[in-house]
């Protein structure tokens, strides 16, 4: 299978506060970027459960992003500590599953950084479609996509 | 307070009441009768050096001649300053500071008053400006408190000196030897050099009291700690002495207040554009390159010229170039645009017309006259007869290619209406500099909790629908902290924030997100886990039920409870974890 034609479908978790406000902006500065990423949004990147990662890479997600406010400015003081802290010990976790930790990203992406935030969506997509799509744990075959 | 006692003598045949321990000279002043002085001053200590406030002095029977400055007066004194017993003393002491001080022009004056022409004794040295009267000493002891100068030598040999003649380190520069040097013997020299533009306008200490700008609000003087005599050796205080309201304070602080308040109205300005940063322009290196904000200060009534507009070297300039745009509008400074400059770039230039005969050159990328009535006062300037030129100016150099330019400071900018560079010479560049947002921005962010946009001004809520709001509440913005603005734009924001900390006031409660997190008792075990991750203390665990609690109050919705409770009893409205995990079935149905 070429990775050409294949488009990643890729989960990304963003923060009401700076990151989805971030987002925001580079859409209503019109900039251009990956259309691959599916936004859910939350108050807070502390908000997101490792159970919301499991759950999208179950579904079919290829990529998983979180993105919260820079260390020092969480709305909520300190929320994006505790989304590092769940980054680390999930990113483990994955890897034992045999999900690549590349597929699991954690950045900080302010209200002010459209243009960040257009880097970031490219950047992963690309990554992903080089990892190639993400291998059902059922004998390595890809049912879900060859359906 | 007791009575202090009433003593009466007659002077010149006047009598007065003065209180007891005066001067007979502070009781002739009463009288406005003048003894000549040279040694004395009001505010130091009466040290009889000069001799030639000499009066004679009778008393029932004795008549004596005494100096009027530290002798106190007594009771039935008959004082009189001009009888002819102590117009021949003070004659006499005249003339011998005469041969002393040839050069001293108050002597001179003193002489001259008294029918004196010239002296009888030997002039040592015809320059000689010093009369030895030691007002310099004691004010360097008495009110600065510093002890720098003294006498040295003794005889013909006196002089005053500072120590070993070397310049002394308990020197603080003062100056008031100088201030208070009957003669003007003393002078300062000036370590500074020369007097140029950028000092002469420099915004900084002038003298230790003083209003901070004739503008000031309110308009009251402060005391210059940096400056002040006080401040430096603990002496002084004269200023305590002279005020009669007794307004004077030096144990005043700066003081840090805890205010409680509902809400905050950020407005902490902006910083001008440094145009040292943008070397070609030459700030800093030609004298007669000066930042708006400079030229706003020379042209003010109050400045050093009187609102006179000049060159360093004090002459009119003939020609004035105006560079818009200075730190805005460019890729290696600020991106945006200041919004201020080209309209009080064209205030400057009106001005220059209505002041002085110069030629004016405005150097614009794009005129933006956008606010009421701006568009009208451009083409007034177009008709007066300033040359606008359109291009960003490339560099300002003093170096001349012509005889024509010669002297000048040339600026060279590319004409894109003509397509071509040239190479205007002027006599004075005024540069545009622009807005920059505040020198503690990210601090004062991180303080109240908000954000700032890429350019670091704070960032309102929505650019539209919230303009004045940021996303913590209760904190509202005004002014150029948000983004660079004229005035109208900043009273109709800070109007509009006012009126928003108001509403939130007067309405008395306060609406939350319905986005609280909230605890499922039969579901929660009591693990407490909630308890130490919430920011805001608002889980307690409530003993009796075993069980964690929420305060809907305390509670900002942050979720962070919610994704650590392993038994799924916290929730948070409409954040709920089926909520979300529908969502993330929903992205991926086909």
């Amino acid at each position: 299978m070429s990775n050409e034609a294949f488009e990643p479908r890729l989960v990304g978790f963003l923060c009401n506060w700076c990151s989805y406000t971030g987002a925001d902006l580079a859409g209503t500065a019109r900039m251009a970027y990956a259309p691959n990423m599916r936004i859910i949004r939350v108050m807070c990147s502390g908000r997101v459960d490792p159970q919301f990662v499991l759950k999208a890479f179950a579904e079919g997600a290829d990529g998983v992003l979180i993105s919260g406010c820079h260390p020092g400015d969480c709305h909520y003081q300190e929320g994006n500590y505790k989304a590092l802290r769940r980054h680390r010990l999930l990113s483990k976790m994955l890897d034992q599953f045999g999900i690549e930790k590349e597929r699991f990203r954690l950045e900080w992406v302010s209200a002010a950084e459209g243009v960040k935030f257009q880097h970031v969506c490219d950047e992963f997509t690309e990554q992903i479609r080089k990892l190639g799509p993400l291998l059902s744990m059922n004998g390595g075959k890809d049912e879900q996509r060859e359906a | 307070m007791s009575q202090e006692k009433k003593i009466k003598l007659t002077i010149n045949n006047k009598p007065v009441e003065v209180e007891e321990g005066t001067t007979i000279l502070q009781a002739a002043e009463k009288l406005d009768i003048k003894i000549p002085t040279l040694c004395y001053h009001p505010l130091l200590e009466p040290y009889a050096a000069c001799r030639i406030c000499m009066v004679e002095a009778k008393t029932a029977d004795t008549s004596e001649l005494v100096t009027s400055c530290n002798t106190k007066v007594q009771e039935g004194m008959i004082i009189e300053t001009e009888s002819p017993r102590a117009l021949k003393a003070r004659k006499l002491n005249v003339e011998m500071i005469m041969a002393r001080a040839p050069a001293a022009e108050k002597v001179q004056e003193i002489a001259k008053e008294l029918g004196i022409e010239r002296t009888r004794f030997e002039i040592t040295d015809p320059e000689e400006k010093c009369i030895l009267c030691g007002l310099c000493v004691r004010t360097c002891e008495q009110i600065v408190g510093a002890n720098a100068i003294s006498f040295t030598e003794r005889g013909k040999e006196r002089k005053v000196y500072t120590p070993f003649g070397q310049p002394s380190e308990a020197c603080i520069g003062c100056t008031a030897c100088a201030f208070f040097c009957p003669t003007e013997a003393i002078t300062v020299e000036d370590l500074r050099g020369r007097q140029v533009i950028h000092e002469e306008l420099n915004l900084g200490p002038s003298t230790a009291i003083r209003v901070p700008t004739r503008q000031a609000v309110p308009m009251v003087p402060f005391i210059d700690e940096e400056a002040c005599i006080h401040f430096k050796t603990g002496e002084c205080k004269i200023c305590e002495k002279v005020c009669e309201k007794e307004a004077i304070n030096y144990e005043m602080e700066d003081e840090e207040m805890e205010v409680e308040v509902g809400s905050v109205i950020l407005a902490s300005g902006f910083k001008s554009f440094d145009p040292k940063r943008i070397p070609a322009y030459g700030y800093g290196r030609f004298n007669n390159v000066i930042t708006a904000l400079e030229f706003e200060k020379l042209v003010n009534a109050s400045s050093p010229t009187e609102g006179k507009i000049l060159m360093a070297n004090g002459e009119e300039p003939k020609s004035v170039g105006i560079v818009h745009c200075v730190g805005s509008r460019d890729e290696n400074y600020n991106e945006y645009c200041s919004r201020v400059c080209c309209m009080y770039s064209l205030k400057f230039a009106h001005l220059i017309k209505e002041k002085t005969e110069a030629d004016i050159y405005d150097f614009y990328i794009d005129m933006r006259c956008f606010g009421k009535g701006y568009e009208e006062f451009y083409h007034r300037l177009l008709e007066e007869g300033t040359k606008f030129i359109r291009g960003r100016v490339s560099e300002v150099t003093d170096i001349p290619l012509t005889e024509q330019e010669e002297g000048k400071l040339i600026i060279r900018v590319e004409d894109t209406l003509l397509g071509a560079i040239r190479r205007i010479p002027v006599d004075m560049v005024i540069l545009a500099t622009g807005l920059e947002p505040g020198m503690d921005q990210n601090e004062i962010a991180r303080t109240f909790n908000i954000s700032c946009s890429q350019d670091t001004f704070f960032l309102e809520r929505h650019p539209k629908l919230a303009p004045v709001s940021t996303f913590s509440d209760g904190i509202f913005l005004a002014g150029t902290c948000q983004s660079p603005k004229d005035i109208p734009d900043t009273v109709a924001q800070a109007g509009a924030a006012a009126s928003e900390a108001l509403a939130l006031a007067d309405k008395g409660t306060f609406e939350l997100e319905p986005i609280t997190a909230e605890i499922d008792e039969e579901l929660c075990s009591g693990c407490q886990i909630c308890v130490g991750l919430c920011p805001f203390t608002a889980i307690t665990y409530n003993k009796e039920k075993e069980i964690s609690e929420i305060n809907d109050a305390l509670c900002k919705g942050c979720g962070t409870c919610v994704s650590a409770c392993p038994c799924g009893a916290s929730q948070q409205k409409h954040f709920r974890d089926a909520q979300i995990f529908a969502e993330i079935e929903g992205i991926f149905i086909e």
